[in-house]
């Protein structure tokens, strides 16, 4: 049997862009932090955008803590829903329109999240990223870590437990 | 004592971030502090339920440590997180302001350790509880 043909690589990027578009600019306190995500393939990297009123401690001046923890568990949730929904937004099972509407579409919810701070987070952009140790049907493991000029010094790193989305058929 | 307590308050109240969510420091001394936030649509993680996202309850709860370690007796300055676990034990109800509440446990020359806990009006069982280690740094 001849290989099917690749399919055009604009109607893969659209596709994939719209169902990340959907995922991210859904939810508003991504918004109201202004984190981004950069796609490269299936792996994301996240971005939050600098902004004064991240600010934690004026004087020297550095991030919040409590923006860093988030900012941390922003990538991990986002990455995680986009590993577990890739293959169906591959398949066009899942299209963007779907990500936002579709009340069976459950994201993983966060069971617990410990942040080991590194070094203060500078007044500028930050970056993360999240790699999934173990992602099983009912619970996920995930390490995230964060930097800023230099992708070796982590100015913090993070790891979490999350409870990934049931079928509606299991009522557990 | 007095001072530092208005030193803290002052302090928490002129973080830009602690600002952007409206975060008020309701009662600190002695090592304990009590810090709401109230409910505000931005701040939505899920906007099929409008529950407030986990990242702005780590935040108060990382704030709301942070000036129970400062109201500290023994603590001679500033503060900056080292380590902070949060578990989130379920969703916060849409609508209600969360409020956390901190007490520094021990604190040693160079380490003080915090527990908290996040509540909104149902308070038989937290939204979330945390536990930390935070520098302790001279003035």
């Amino acid at each position: 049997m001849p290989r099917p043909r690749p399919e055009p690589m604009q109607v893969v990027k659209q596709r994939r862009d719209a169902a990340l578009r959907a995922l991210v600019d859904g939810v508003p306190y991504i918004r109201f932090l202004n984190i981004s995500f950069d796609r490269r393939g299936d792996e994301l990297t996240g971005v939050l955008n600098f902004d004064d009123k991240l600010i934690g401690n004026p004087f020297l001046p550095a991030i919040h803590g409590g923006v860093t923890a988030a900012f941390l568990e922003v990538t991990a949730v986002i990455t995680l829903s986009w590993e577990h929904m890739f293959p169906s937004i591959e398949s066009g099972e899942i299209d963007a329109d779907a990500i936002v509407s579709d009340e069976s579409i459950r994201f993983p919810k966060t069971i617990d999240f410990t942040v080991d701070y590194l070094r203060s987070g500078l007044p500028r952009d930050a970056y993360a990223r999240a790699f999934i140790s173990r992602s099983g049907r009912r619970y996920a493991s995930v390490r995230v870590e964060a930097w800023q000029d230099n992708h070796a010094k982590l100015f913090a790193q993070a790891s979490g437990h999350f409870l990934m989305p049931q079928p509606p058929r299991d009522k557990s | 004592m007095v001072d530092k307590t208005v030193l803290a308050r002052q302090f928490i109240e002129a973080i830009p971030h602690a600002r952007a969510l409206n975060l008020t420091l309701t009662q600190i001394g002695e090592g304990e502090a009590e810090i709401t936030l109230p409910y505000n649509k931005d701040l939505i993680g899920d906007p099929r339920t409008g529950v407030i996202h986990g990242g702005a309850i780590s935040t108060i709860l990382d704030t709301c440590c942070g000036a129970a370690v400062m109201s500290h007796p023994s603590a001679p300055g500033g503060t900056a997180t080292i380590d902070l676990r949060i578990d989130y034990m379920r969703a916060a109800t849409p609508g209600q302001t969360i409020t956390a509440h901190a007490v520094c446990h021990h604190i040693t020359r160079n380490v003080a350790f915090v527990r908290a806990t996040a509540m909104d009006n149902d308070t038989d069982l937290p939204v979330a509880t945390a536990s930390g280690s935070f520098t302790v740094e001279g003035k």
